[in-house]
């Protein structure tokens, strides 16, 4: 294994006493929020986030120092949330640094919210991270008694109060206006934008947003400054990145890197490669709403501006890898049906096209489908993307569109192989796929399919050479 | 429709009713009304862990969340009084408090049994082997399969609830389940019958399964980096 990790925010992880305050303090931990309080002024803080260059590690990739920038100078309540509602299918590096390290993120709150004058925090964590959210409670309550929370923090006349917020399961709410309004007790409903949340947020004040892994990283750069963070990474993606590997894969799990190792390293270093006898056919690489890649990109770097360049995002850091077992069409209608579940309802791109878009893949694979569907499925996805209040439906669309364009003989495969022969093909598993009924019901149902399929090139099966007219 | 008195020559045209399912929750009293404390009988518990919740906010309502958990944890699900009663301690209306539980697929509107699996069959969990998971512990627990993938079924003896879920988070465990709220995997179909008969008997379950068991992947690494030895940040 010729690549190794760069630790920073998962350095000593596999101590269990960095989780409790004296563990991280023994490591150093606090010394930085000291430091902060005694000698930097808030706006040193901000200069030096900003000169980092770190980009928001929950997905949209913006400048985090920017962010903070952002927020109006002034005496009126500021609020912070950390984003932990971590639910994007192949997403669990947040877990497991607010399991192994709740400490190092509650520096960086704290340290975030002296920098920006803010004097209410929140952790907004998924329900389903139940054990998680009691070990940041036991932390939290650890840092208050330290002092590091609360009135008049070491003296300094900044106040924090920090509240841990168990969110009920809805991948909405990872959503940054969704999330406030969860946050505000009502349904996570996402907000218009503008006005943003750094202008008018959480309880109409001005609130800073920032993913758990974000503000993992603000106590480092604030300790060591930005140019020790810029030794990392790549020019315009400086630091490390926790990414979580998982699927097809001999050795899933969270691994953290420089940015800019390539993809190859990732996922046949790290993660050992496909599972025996297999290979890669394809991977989202940032999650299940990125635009898949093929395998003649793994030697592309892992990096926010080359996974732009290749049509597809970083996002939060998420490799799935699908196998050449996989079916791709039935991988899409996976896809899609995580979204529809998790449409909120409220704009009617995302709720109809989520809807009609399983709809049309769940036609695919009973081979009811012609190949003019997949431009229909095309054209829905186009027609959701950018029009909707939150990027959630875009989030199908994307790697619908990819799965659709770069594996577009397998789905006309699937279409044609399973309107003639009533199963669907290339492996065993999707015969026992959750409400699709496998095969033609009847004859009638036969030949309407046979007929929608003139003209197009079947594969060969000596039932249709018999049976097909050819045009 | 208390309006509408048909004449005698009227001809029912036999249309489809829509008629929601509110089993087991019909509205107790007027949901659009703020319910007294006094009339609602709320267990103290409950009344005092709804205002500690409460009073972390800067907005009383943003406690309508951990409310919630607090109604589900007191009766085992979210029960129409118990959701009452919450109104009442935190004065909004049922209503409100309904459209909040209704939006949340954690909250659970109807009874679930002592103990509830969740069983993951996103992505990741389905390229290994989630589908045949969540057979699995639909055939121990004795649970309808096709339920169990739209919402969740309860075993034959009304004890347990299993139900297929989307990504809990845990890709790294793939295939998972979440247990009373705690992480096991990867499981293997044979998991399902071990579970499902230690939770009817009490034990613990799949011990060496759980997540938190886990070390990272890459194992401890210790980097001669200079860059990361001189750091003078946390995680010396």
């Amino acid at each position: 294994m010729s690549i190794v990790e760069t630790r920073i925010l998962l350095r000593h992880a596999n101590d269990p006493e960095l989780a409790t305050i004296d563990g991280y303090r023994s490591h150093g931990g606090y010394s930085t929020l000291e430091k902060a309080y005694d000698d930097l002024e808030p706006d040193t803080i901000v200069h030096e986030l900003e000169e980092s260059g770190l980009r928001g590690r929950g997905g949209a990739g913006f400048s985090m120092g920017k962010k903070v920038s952002f927020l109006p100078h002034g005496n009126q309540t500021k609020y912070l949330c950390c984003n932990a509602d971590e639910s994007e299918p192949g997403a669990f590096k947040d877990r497991e640094l607010m399991q192994r390290n709740p400490h190092q993120l509650i520096e960086g709150i704290v340290i975030a919210s002296y920098a920006a004058g803010i004097s209410h925090a929140f952790i907004f964590i998924r329900g389903e991270y139940d054990i998680q959210a009691d070990i940041l409670d036991q932390a939290v309550a650890e840092a208050y008694e330290a002092g590091y929370l609360g009135k008049n923090i070491l003296g300094s006349g900044h106040n924090l109060e920090l509240v841990v917020h168990r969110g009920a399961g809805a991948y909405i709410c990872g959503e940054e206006t969704a999330l406030l309004d969860a946050l505000e007790g009502k349904r996570g409903n996402p907000r218009l934008k503008p006005p943003f949340p750094a202008v008018q947020g959480l309880y109409g004040g001005p609130t800073l947003i920032n993913n758990v892994e974000t503000l993992s990283n603000v106590s480092h750069i604030v300790a060591n400054g930005a140019d020790w963070f810029k030794s990392f990474g790549t020019e315009q993606s400086p630091g490390t990145k926790v990414v979580s590997i998982s699927g097809g894969v001999r050795r899933p799990g969270n691994y953290e890197v420089e940015l800019g190792v390539s993809l190859r390293d990732l996922i046949y270093g790290l993660a050992g490669g496909p599972l025996d006898g297999r290979e890669v056919k394809a991977f989202y690489p940032g999650g299940s709403s990125s635009p898949v890649l093929t395998p003649a990109e793994l030697d592309l770097p892992y990096s926010f501006e080359a996974m732009a360049e290749a049509g597809s995002m970083l996002g939060s850091g998420s490799i799935i890898v699908a196998d050449d077992s996989v079916s791709i069409p039935h991988m899409a209608l996976r896809t899609a049906r995580f979204y529809h579940h998790e449409s909120c309802g409220k704009c009617t791109p995302c709720r109809e096209g989520t809807y009609w878009t399983v709809k049309m893949l769940e036609r695919v694979v009973r081979g009811e489908a012609t190949p003019m569907d997949l431009d229909i499925i095309t054209s829905v996805q186009q027609n959701i993307i950018g029009h909707c209040l939150c990027v959630l439906g875009d989030s199908m669309a994307m790697p619908v569109s990819a799965m659709v364009n770069k594996f577009r003989n397998e789905f006309e495969e699937v279409i044609a192989h399973a309107a003639i022969n009533g199963l669907p093909t290339t492996d065993g598993r999707e015969a026992q796929e959750d409400g699709v009924e496998p095969g033609p019901g009847g004859v009638g149902l036969e030949v309407l399919r046979r007929e929608r399929l003139m003209g197009r090139p079947l594969p060969e099966s000596p039932q249709a050479a018999e049976e097909m007219p050819r045009a | 429709m208390d309006d509408f008195t048909p004449t005698e020559d009227f001809i029912s045209p036999g249309l489809p009713v829509d008629q929601a399912n509110t089993t087991g929750r019909e509205p107790l009293g007027d949901p659009q009304e703020v319910p007294e404390l006094s009339e609602v009988d709320c267990p103290d518990e409950l009344r005092e862990a709804i205002e500690a919740s409460m009073a972390l906010y800067p907005d009383h309502k943003s406690a309508s969340i951990p409310a919630l958990w607090a109604v589900q944890r007191t009766y085992g699900w979210c029960t129409p009084e118990g959701m009452r009663q919450a109104a009442a301690v935190m004065k909004v209306t049922p209503a409100y408090l309904e459209s909040v539980a209704s939006f949340y697929d954690l909250f659970r509107l109807q009874p679930s049994g002592e103990s509830q699996v969740l069983v993951c069959t996103n992505i990741s969990c389905w390229m290994r082997g989630g589908d045949e998971l969540l057979d699995a512990f639909c055939e121990a627990s004795g649970a309808d399969r096709g339920e169990a993938g739209h919402g969740g079924a309860m075993s034959a003896d009304g004890e347990i609830m299993i139900s297929g879920f989307e990504c809990l988070g845990a890709c790294d465990l793939a295939p998972m389940a979440s247990v009373n709220e705690r992480y096991f995997g990867p499981l293997e179909p044979a998991d399902a019958k071990t579970a499902i008969n230690q939770l009817r008997t009490g034990e613990d379950v799949l011990p060496d399964k759980l997540l938190a068991a886990r070390p990272l992947p890459g194992g401890d690494q210790e980097s001669s980096d200079e860059r990361l030895t001189s750091s003078k940040g946390p995680n010396r």
